[in-house]
This record gives C-alpha cells, sequence and structure tokens, in this order.
C-alpha cells in the first residue's frame, strides 16, 4: 500500500488537481464567487473546446509525435461544413453538421498522417507545413470571412441548456451546453481506445519504442496514419463546438490556441518525447490554464493581465515538472544501486 | 548423425556495394549451445538478421528443421521458433513488465481488444518459465539491465522457441549476473531449446558453448567442437594475426607522482580513496560494476565531484568541478560507453578528435585557426592509423576499433598528463584491442600517467604495472601486477 | 552532368531552393515581368523581410542546438514598446529626438535580448525545462506584459525620427533595414563559420551528453544561443518599429512560425547538429520572392503565399526523404 501511495506521488496528477483546488480557495476567499453554480458552469463550458483539442493532442504526443496544425484544421472544417450548410439552407439537427466536420477532418488529418506515419517526416514540421497549408486554402481559396449567422440546428446546439446554474446572488444565469456531452463522450472514447485496444497500447508502445513496436508486430506507419485522422475528427469535433456555442463561425478565431493547449497537456504529466501521461493529468493540466485563464474577475485583476498570469503558470509548471523528473531519474539509479 | 536444426550454407548478401557476407555457412545442432564470434563488422549481425527474417539473402541456402527456407518475414522466423533477442532487448520502458510480456502474444492473437486479466495471465506464465521473480506492474524503464534481459528472455520463451539467438548478452552485466544468465542458458538447453549467442569473449566461448563459428570478413573461417579450440588457435581465426602481446613493463617513471588523490570520499560511491601516479605508470582500477569504480572515474574528471578529500597534480590540489576543469589540469576521461558518451556520431571524423582542444586552436584575435585544425586532424589521423579516406565523413563510417580510436586522439590531441580510460576496449573486437593497447603502453613510455579500469582482469594484469581493487567503495587491496594472479583479484572484489 | 550533381549534394539545402527560386523568378518573367523586376520592387522586397529575417537568423542558432526559440515575437515587441516609451519619456510623445540617440534605442534591444535571451537559457540549461515550453512561457509571459503596458492598443504618438531614419534607403536606394540585417548576417556568420562556437555548437547539439564528457562549457554555450537570438529578435522588433511606426503587443504574431519555416527550409534538422547561414539566406530571400509576385496578382489572395509557404515546406521535406540512398530492408 505504502509503495502504491508513493508511485501515485510521484507523476504529476495529484500535485495539478491541489493546485487547482487551493486557486479555487484563493479565489472563493477573494470574490465568494469560485464554488457557485454558476462560476463551474462558466469554466466547464470554457473547458469543453480546448479539452477536445487537448484529448487530440493528447494522443500526438503519447506516440512520440506532436501536431501544431490542429487549430487550423479545425477551423477550415468548421467554416467549409457552417458554409456548406448555410449555402444549402439546411434547417435540421446539428447531426449532419457533425458528420460532415468529422469527414473533412479525417480528410485533412489524414494528410498529415500520410507524412507522418507513411513517410516519417518529422511531425513537427509537417504540421507547422499544414497548419500553412489550412490555413491558406481558408482564407485564400475558400476565401473565408467571419458568417455571423450560421445554421438553426447548430445554433440552437450551443445554446439549449444542458444544465442551468443561477446565481442566487447577483441572479446571473449560467448555461452549459450540450456541447460538454460531446467533451464527455469523446473523453470516455479515447480512454477506453487507450486503455483497452491494441492500436491505443500500439500508441503507448510506439511512443516508448517504435522501433521495438515495429519489430513487435505493430504496423506503426499505418497505426500513426489512423492516428492523425483520429485527431483530425476531433480537432473538427472541437471546430463545430466553437461555432455552435459562439454562435457564428469566425475563422481565425481558434488559430493561435496550439501552444496553450500542448503547454496544458505537458503541465498535466505528459512526456514530450511520449510514452508516458494519463488522460487525467492531460485534462488536469488544460484545465488549470483555463482556470487561471478565467479567474482574473474574480480576482479582481483586470483581463489584460491574463497573458503575464497564464505565461507564469506555464513557466513554473514546466520548471517544477522538469525539476521533479531529473530528481526522479537520480533516485531511480540509486534504487537501482541498491537492488543489485 | 543427428539432423541439424539450422543450417544455412554458403549464404551471401550485399547492400548495394558493400559485401556484408561473402560466403558464410552455419550449422546448428538441436538444443545445443553454439557461440558466433568475430570482430565487429564481420557479418555476425547480419546473419541473424537473415536468419530472423529482417533481411532477405541474395544467395546460398538456409534450412530450419529440415525445410528450406525462401523469404521469409520476422513474424514467419517467430512462428517457426526462431527468436532473437537484441543487444538492447526492444523492450518498451514506458509499459509494464507484463504488458511487454503479453504484447506479443496479444498481437498475433489478432485481437482489437486487451483483456488485462488475459495479459496477467500470459506475464504470470512468461517468468514461472525461468522463475523470475519481478514485480509484474513495474515499468520496465525502471529495471535493472539484468532484470531487463531476464523479462527479454521471458518474453522469447513464450512462443515455443525452437532456437534462441542472444546478441552480445553479456555486455551490460556483472560477473554475478553473468553467472546467472549461464545458468538460464544451461537450464534452457535442458529443454532441448538450441542457443545461439555472440560474443567475443574468449572465457565465455569456453565456458558455455558446446561449439563454435568464427567469421571474418564476411566469411565463415572456422567451426568445430569448443574442445579443439584455443586461446592462440581462437585469436588468430578471429584477426588473421598472431599477437605477441607484450606484458607492460613500465619506463622512465618519473620520481615524484604527477597525480595524487587523498581521502577522496562521494557519499553513497567511495570512501576515502587514496592513491598516487607517477608518470609512465599505468595503474589499473578493478572491481565489481557497483563497486565504485565508475562513479571514482567521474569523480576524478569532474561530472560528478567529490564531497571531500584531494586531488593534487604534481603536488599541488586543484579543484576539479566540472570537465573543463579537468581538462585545463590535462586530465582526459576516454569513457565506457563510446557510442553514447564519446563520439558524436554523425559528426565529422575531425570535429571528433578537435572538439576537446577546440580553443587551443584560436589565433590572437580569437578567430578559429582553420589551417591548424586541419593539421591537428592529420596528424592524429596518422599517428593513431585511423583508417579513414576523408576526416570529413561522418564518424559513423568507421568500425568500431576505429571509433574508439577517434575516441583517444581526441584526449590525445590535448596534450595530457594524465588520462583515465573505463572500459578502454568494451565492444571493441580483439584485433583493435591490441591495438589500443599497444599505443597506451607507448603513451605511457612516452611520460603519460594512465588510470585503466576495467573488469577485463586479463586486460588489466597485462597492461598495468599496478592494480587497485575496489570493494564497496573503499581500496581493498593493491598489487604489482607481476606478481599477482586474476584468483586473488576475483576473491578481493566478490 | 555528374558536376552539377556534386554541387548540388555539397550545398543541397541552397540548391533546392535556388532551383525553385530560378523557376519562380522565371514563371514571374512570363507573367508579371514589368512589374516585379523593377527597382523598386526588390526594394521593397529588401526593406520588409529584415524583420522576421532576422528571428530566423537566431532561432537558427537555437534550432542547431536541438532547440527552439518560441519567444521571438514577444521579445520583439517588447524590445519595440519599451524603445517607445523611452523616446516619449524623454522627449515627450510630440517632441523630437536626436538621431545619436538612436544609439540608445539599439542598445535598449539588446539589453531586452540579453534579459530575455538568459531567462531562456537559465530555464532550459539549469532546470531542465524543454526550450519548446520554456520559450513558450516566457513568450506568453512578455506578451502578456505588453498587452498591460499599452492596455491592449498600439503606441502611434512618438517621436518619428528613428522610424523615419531606418525605414529609408541609405544612398537613396539602400533600405537602412537592410544593412541592419546585413550585419548582423555577417556577425551570425563569422560565429558560426570563423569562431569555435560553431563547432560547439554543432556538436553539442547533434548528443548534448557527449558534449559534456568532451569538456564544453555547455552552460555557456546555451546562454550565448539564447542571448543571440533574443537580441536578433528584439532587433527584428526595431525593424518593425521602423516600418509600422507604431509599437503594439501582437505585431507579427504570425513571424514565430515563420521563422521557424525560414530555419527548417533553410536546411537546419529540427533534430540539431546541422545548419547553414547560407540555407537561412536563400530561404528568406525566397519566400519574399513569392510573397511579393502573388501580391502583384491583383485577382490572388495573398493569403495563398501562407499555403504556399505550407507546400514548400512540405516540398523540401518530402525531396529530402527520396533523395536519400534507400536504404535494403527486404
Amino acid at each position: 500500500m505504502k509503495k502504491k501511495v508513493k508511485k501515485i506521488f510521484q507523476s504529476n496528477e495529484p500535485y495539478i488537481f491541489l493546485i487547482i483546488i487551493i486557486l479555487g480557495i484563493v479565489v472563493q476567499i477573494r470574490s465568494g464567487q469560485f464554488f457557485t453554480g454558476n462560476n463551474i458552469v462558466d469554466l466547464l463550458s470554457a473547458m469543453i473546446v480546448p479539452g477536445l483539442f487537448a484529448i487530440a493532442e493528447f494522443m500526438a504526443l503519447i506516440s512520440g509525435g506532436i501536431d501544431v496544425s490542429f487549430p487550423a484544421l479545425a477551423s477550415l472544417s468548421a467554416y467549409a461544413t457552417t458554409k456548406i450548410l448555410l449555402d444549402k439552407g439546411y434547417e435540421g439537427n446539428v447531426f449532419l453538421a457533425f458528420l460532415i466536420a468529422v469527414l473533412i477532418g479525417a480528410f485533412l488529418g489524414a494528410i498529415n498522417g500520410y507524412f507522418i506515419g507513411y513517410l516519417n517526416l518529422n511531425a513537427m514540421i509537417v504540421t507547422l507545413g499544414t497548419s500553412s497549408i489550412f490555413q491558406g486554402f481558408m482564407q485564400g481559396t475558400l476565401r473565408a470571412n467571419q458568417l455571423s449567422v450560421i445554421p438553426q440546428g447548430m445554433k440552437k446546439f450551443g445554446t439549449d441548456s444542458f444544465i442551468t446554474a443561477t446565481n442566487k446572488v447577483n441572479g446571473l444565469s449560467s448555461v452549459l451546453p450540450y456541447t460538454f456531452l460531446i467533451l464527455i463522450i469523446v473523453c470516455a472514447l479515447m480512454f477506453f481506445v487507450l486503455r483497452y485496444t491494441i492500436f491505443g497500447r500500439g500508441i503507448y508502445a510506439i511512443g516508448g519504442n517504435a522501433l521495438s513496436a515495429h519489430t513487435a508486430g505493430f504496423n506503426v506507419k499505418r497505426t500513426k496514419f489512423i492516428m492523425y485522422i483520429i485527431i483530425g475528427m476531433i480537432a473538427s469535433i472541437g471546430g463545430i463546438c466553437r461555432v455552435c456555442m459562439m454562435q457564428q463561425c469566425h475563422p481565425t478565431n481558434m488559430l493561435g490556441m496550439e501552444m496553450n493547449i500542448i503547454a496544458g497537456v505537458v503541465l498535466g504529466g505528459v512526456a514530450l518525447t511520449g510514452g508516458a501521461g494519463t488522460l487525467t493529468g492531460c485534462m488536469l493540466g488544460t484545465f488549470l490554464i483555463i482556470l487561471v485563464q478565467n479567474s482574473m474577475i474574480l480576482l479582481g485583476i483586470p483581463t489584460t493581465w491574463s497573458d503575464v498570469f497564464v505565461g507564469l503558470v506555464i513557466v513554473i509548471g514546466v520548471s517544477l515538472t522538469a525539476l521533479q523528473s531529473s530528481r526522479t531519474s537520480r533516485s531511480k539509479k540509486k534504487a537501482v544501486k541498491e537492488g543489485a | 548423425m543427428s539432423q541439424s536444426l539450422l543450417k544455412a550454407e554458403h549464404v551471401k548478401i550485399s547492400f548495394g556495394n558493400v559485401h556484408a557476407l561473402r560466403d558464410v555457412s552455419l550449422e546448428i545442432l538441436p538444443g545445443e549451445i553454439h557461440c558466433l564470434a568475430g570482430e565487429n563488422g564481420c557479418g555476425k549481425s547480419t546473419i541473424i538478421k537473415i536468419i530472423s527474417g529482417v533481411y532477405q539473402r541474395d544467395g546460398g541456402t538456409i534450412e530450419f528443421d529440415g525445410k528450406k527456407l525462401e523469404k521469409i518475414s520476422p513474424i514467419d522466423a517467430i512462428n517457426m521458433g526462431i527468436q532473437v533477442i537484441y543487444q538492447d532487448f526492444a523492450l518498451f520502458p514506458n509499459l509494464t513488465v507484463a504488458e511487454n510480456l503479453a504484447l506479443n502474444t496479444e498481437l498475433a492473437s489478432r485481437k482489437k481488444t486487451v483483456s488485462w486479466k488475459n495479459v496477467r495471465k500470459i506475464a504470470e506464465e512468461a517468468v514461472a518459465k525461468i522463475n523470475f521473480d519481478v514485480d509484474l506492474d513495474e515499468k520496465v524503464e525502471k529495471l535493472s539491465v539484468a532484470q531487463k534481459q531476464m523479462v527479454a528472455i521471458s518474453r522469447a520463451l513464450m512462443s515455443n522457441a525452437r532456437l534462441i539467438i542472444m546478441d552480445e548478452p553479456t555486455t551490460a552485466l556483472t560477473k554475478k549476473e553473468v553467472n546467472s544468465l549461464f545458468k538460464i542458458i544451461l537450464k534452457l538447453k535442458e529443454q532441448g531449446i538450441a542457443i545461439l549467442f555472440i560474443s567475443h569473449k574468449l572465457n565465455e566461448v569456453f565456458e558455455i558453448s558446446d561449439r563454435f563459428t568464427i567469421f571474418r570478413n564476411g566469411e565463415m573461417v572456422a567451426t568445430g567442437s569448443t574442445k579443439d579450440l584455443d586461446d592462440k588457435k581462437f585469436t588468430y581465426y578471429m584477426t588473421g594475426r598472431e599477437f605477441n602481446d607484450q606484458i607492460f613493463v613500465p619506463e622512465n617513471m618519473s620520481e615524484k607522482p604527477v597525480f595524487e588523490l587523498k581521502n577522496l570520499t562521494l557519499e553513497g560511491a567511495f570512501e576515502a580513496i587514496n592513491f598516487s601516479l607517477r608518470r609512465g605508470e599505468i595503474l589499473g582500477i578493478t572491481g565489481l560494476l557497483d563497486s565504485g569504480r565508475t562513479e571514482l572515474a567521474l569523480s576524478m574528471f569532474g561530472l560528478k565531484p567529490a564531497d571531500s578529500g584531494e586531488i593534487l597534480k604534481e603536488g599541488t590540489p586543484i579543484k576539479i568541478t566540472n570537465p573543463r576543469d579537468a581538462i585545463e589540469h590535462k586530465i582526459g576521461y576516454v569513457p565506457e560507453d563510446r557510442l553514447s558518451e564519446g563520439l558524436f556520431l554523425t559528426q565529422s571524423i575531425g570535429d571528433n578528435i578537435i572538439i576537446s582542444e577546440i580553443d587551443k586552436l584560436k589565433k590572437k584575435n580569437g578567430q578559429f585557426d582553420l589551417k591548424k585544425r586541419d593539421e591537428e586532424i592529420k596528424r592524429w589521423v596518422a599517428e593513431l592509423e585511423i583508417k579513414t579516406k576523408n576526416p570529413d565523413n561522418p564518424a559513423t563510417t568507421l568500425s568500431g576499433g576505429n571509433q574508439q580510436r577517434i575516441v583517444l586522439a581526441k584526449w590525445l590531441a590535448c596534450n595530457l598528463d594524465v588520462l583515465i580510460l573505463n572500459g578502454p576496449t568494451v565492444g571493441v573486437d580483439i584485433g583493435s584491442k591490441h591495438d589500443i593497447h599497444m599505443v597506451l603502453q607507448k603513451l605511457a613510455k612516452q611520460g603519460l600517467g594512465v588510470i585503466i579500469i576495467s573488469d577485463d582482469l586479463p586486460e588489466v594484469i597485462q597492461n598495468c604495472n599496478r592494480v587497485l581493487v575496489i570493494k564497496n567503495g573503499k581500496i581493498r587491496s593493491e598489487y604489482d601486477t607481476q606478481k599477482v594472479s586474476e584468483q586473488m583479484i576475483i576473491d578481493d572484489m566478490m | 552532368m555528374n558536376k552539377a550533381k556534386s554541387i548540388y549534394r555539397k550545398n543541397p539545402e541552397v540548391s533546392r531552393l535556388l532551383i525553385i527560386m530560378l523557376l519562380w523568378l522565371i514563371f514571374m518573367m512570363f507573367t508579371q515581368a514589368e512589374k516585379f523586376f523593377t527597382g523598386r520592387n526588390f526594394l521593397t522586397m529588401a526593406g520588409q523581410f529584415p524583420e522576421y529575417g532576422l528571428m530566423a537568423l537566431g532561432g537558427m542558432l537555437c534550432m542547431i542546438t536541438g532547440g527552439i526559440d518560441l519567444a521571438v515575437v514577444g521579445t520583439a515587441n517588447m524590445a519595440s514598446i519599451l524603445s517607445v516609451y523611452t523616446m516619449i519619456h524623454f522627449f515627450g510623445e510630440d517632441g523630437t529626438m536626436p538621431m545619436a540617440f538612436s544609439v540608445v534605442i539599439f542598445l535598449i534591444a539588446v539589453l531586452t535580448g540579453v534579459v530575455v535571451g538568459s531567462i531562456n537559457a537559465f530555464l532550459i540549461s539549469k532546470l531542465g525545462v524543454p526550450p519548446i515550453l520554456a520559450t513558450l512561457g516566457v513568450n506568453e509571459f512578455l506578451t502578456g506584459l505588453c498587452i498591460v503596458v499599452t492596455n491592449g492598443s498600439a503606441v502611434s504618438s512618438f517621436p518619428k525620427q528613428y522610424c523615419d531614419f531606418f525605414s529609408g534607403n541609405f544612398l537613396g536606394f539602400i533600405p537602412r533595414r537592410l544593412i541592419v540585417f546585413i550585419v548582423v548576417a555577417i556577425i551570425i556568420w563569422l560565429m558560426l563559420e570563423k569562431s569555435t562556437y560553431g563547432t560547439k555548437l554543432r556538436l553539442y547539439g547533434t548528443n548534448a551528453h557527449v558534449a559534456k564528457f568532451s569538456g564544453i562549457n555547455t552552460t555557456a554555450l546555451l546562454f550565448r544561443t539564447y542571448i543571440t537570438s533574443s537580441i536578433c529578435a528584439a532587433l527584428g522588433g526595431l525593424m518593425m518599429l521602423a516600418t509600422y511606426s507604431s509599437a503594439r503587443a501582437d505585431y507579427g504574431s504570425n513571424y514565430t512560425m515563420q521563422a521557424i519555416l525560414l530555419i527548417v527550409l533553410g536546411g537546419v534538422s529540427p533534430n540539431g547538429g546541422k545548419g547553414k547561414i547560407s540555407g537561412v539566406i536563400t530561404a528568406i530571400v525566397l519566400l519574399k520572392m513569392i510573397e511579393s509576385g502573388i501580391n502583384r496578382f491583383r485577382s490572388v489572395s495573398t493569403y495563398y503565399v501562407t499555403l504556399i509557404w505550407g507546400a514548400v515546406l512540405i516540398l523540401a521535406l518530402v525531396i529530402d526523404y527520396f533523395s536519400q540512398k534507400p536504404k535494403k530492408t527486404k
């Protein structure tokens, strides 16, 4: 039992969780508004799109790769889907939007997957390139501009309330849209795939030792290819959720999110080099950044300071992670020596 | 006349212009322990890759269990019962022992989902076969090298192996662990499994194998029963040369010591180390893998500075807190693992040679003196007889023995007074090993003070004039190598 | 043909870019000859690329170590904003600044670079933080500070002498910003090819562990590298200031990715260990030519440049992949 407890504290997750709780308490003390239904709902709402992106990026990092194209990919799928539905005068359920976006996302993801999986090119550089291509295509070929009106079905999905929380003190209401369910579902699916399917274990294996994965019998190329397709699909789901919740489609709104998402996932204990990390950690790390960004007002800090604090959290967070991992590698050497 | 398990005849393969194997034959009988030996680059790894389906041969025949093999894939080889355990074990460091063991089976069953209960069952069965006691839920990266090897062996046994091929299995093991490994190999033999292991350590060939085969330059030069083999024949087959290894006798030793350690202590590693080294001497330091000998080496070079005690150079106490301090005091260090600690593999041979003395190759205005650089490179390539057509070629183009020479050149170029070498001939073929020893002896005679840290006792006894035995971080004894025997040292080490 | 092949192989990074450049110039000749091949057009191009060109030069050093500098834009904007406020402080919003004061402005940029670069190097070498994360966090922090100081808006009321001077041309036709770029490029070239730093840098990038074992002062190396990169970025910020005549927290936000694109296109491996300045400079010039050329086509959106950058980058990688000798596996 003692060994298990010791093991738990060697990973990042409990620390991040602790920090989140502490921060919550600080904000509560300062504003009295943190642990209200209203605020919690707002935070969960803010978590939806970043959470979906984080899940996608999580897969990429576990496999030892990386993807910086997902905001551009998501923007392109979301824009194309919304435009198509608008042009056709679509009045129906949001399901079609998700379907179209997922198909587009799969195709775009396959482009990444081909170069990274089959040609084995550097993931960072390829996704940097495809990010430019997706962006350029969207703004150049499609001449994307803001769509202030979106199909009824999407609008409804983004505004209908799944859970509503009203603040008894100031009467403000916050709505948690059904897109939150999408996050839960995708999260659960990813958990299942990574833990209980050969494909998912393959991703961990590849991240641990790609060569051994090959000799063991994994089809490394195909696994990576499919993985990037899935990333494209999840990112596109995120894009549609974004459009639904904002009730408009802004082509460049999501661009630039990639670095903060990666930072959040890494803060949660996912190694940049691959093979290590849990979904829990990934979500906790992402949530921490969302928390910092969204608690400024409650702390009485003007929102212009938002980036300063997020930057500080990232710097301190990754420094602590780095220090901790060098500490565990030193103690590992000691333990091995004692055991030998 | 028992039918052979594996019979490879006149196999050949080329990669572009490189004829990796010209004409090799290899016969392994069922249930025997067979050793394949040869210098680096002779083709040992290549034939293994052909047998296991990774490469396809260009000519010759291979029969396994009486059946002729044409085009086989790695999976086909595994299904026939051929298992290879590579030097790096091909394990997944980030996954648990249980998962590592079960993964191949899970993959082979072509199921899409993972049942963790099943994984555990498979893992438990696997470790039971060799009585391997390990925490199945531990991540492999946390295991020791010997334990990882056990995992690899357990995994190899899982699919009805008939032939297990081990590629240099003893390189990173302590003596105790090597003994354990050999016990297991014998146990496997009892179960009727044939073992082919690759080694160039003569004592291993004698200790454990029934028959042997030796390759040289892509050709088979000898095969037979180990009973008919001896030192001289082995060396001759391996290198094509005959060596008269000279035992080192120091000449022109300086009166005063050039390098001394007084009461040097590093907590958790070594304690109160005292010795002195004179110019012209080659001092040997030996001990088991975890005796503290490597930490001592790192301390002397500044990579793991000691907690207390003194280091003296030419009688004056000096502070060594990082490698640059050491280099400035003309102390150099040739590390154990030349590939991951001593060489910039993808960089040019020339850059590798001059990198440690690079700050001395500046002109008065601070600019890099490129002419001097080129001269230095030419000089050292010649002095150490490094076989290369162009020093701008990357270091990967060289054989293992030549690579070790570059590492030596790098330090010699720094015009040192003291050279510390940790395992200087680990993984080096017999021919280059001899050459490196000759170079070291020559350098000592020219006035260098040399310290060789090694657990290769013949190497130590032949090339050092004194030897210190370290046990549990303390100096246990000191001997004059002319008057000591291997057994005495072994007794002190354990 | 064989001679051509050997010249190509000696400098593959530059050669493949030159081929693309040649093709593009030919294309321009047939379609936009009059408008493209004018002195004025070349001048305009030459004045604009130093902004991100400087960032690429500095960032290249970081990438050779196997790291990356994502803080370039934050540093640039910080330098630019600090300069503007200094000018306002000493000369008032409407005052006149003597040109000699430009020295102070450049000093501010250098100082900003030293501070930011040191922070980056400290995080990376002393704490062991991966460069991508360290510089990312620092960038966010710097950008945040810039936003707070400027309240999120552009600062355009300040003495304009610096901007006017540096957005102008030397001897009537050489953009002064280009001169700054050339000076910095020469310094970096000297660092890489004529000093021991270049060799140490490449070898460290190949294997940091072995570098330590060989006696290279890895801490000093990293500090020097990241400080140089940040100084270059800060100077880039001064160039942006000269061009836009205003300072803002989020100018050049896509320059980071652009700089990385240029560095990789220029033949620097993201894994570290190799890179030539000639490759990066060729990439900078090539991309500017493509961008400029596309701008001439009125019916074609400028966004296509983004698309072409991405495509060229991947194309370069694919060419590399297919030009390597095929290894025999089966």
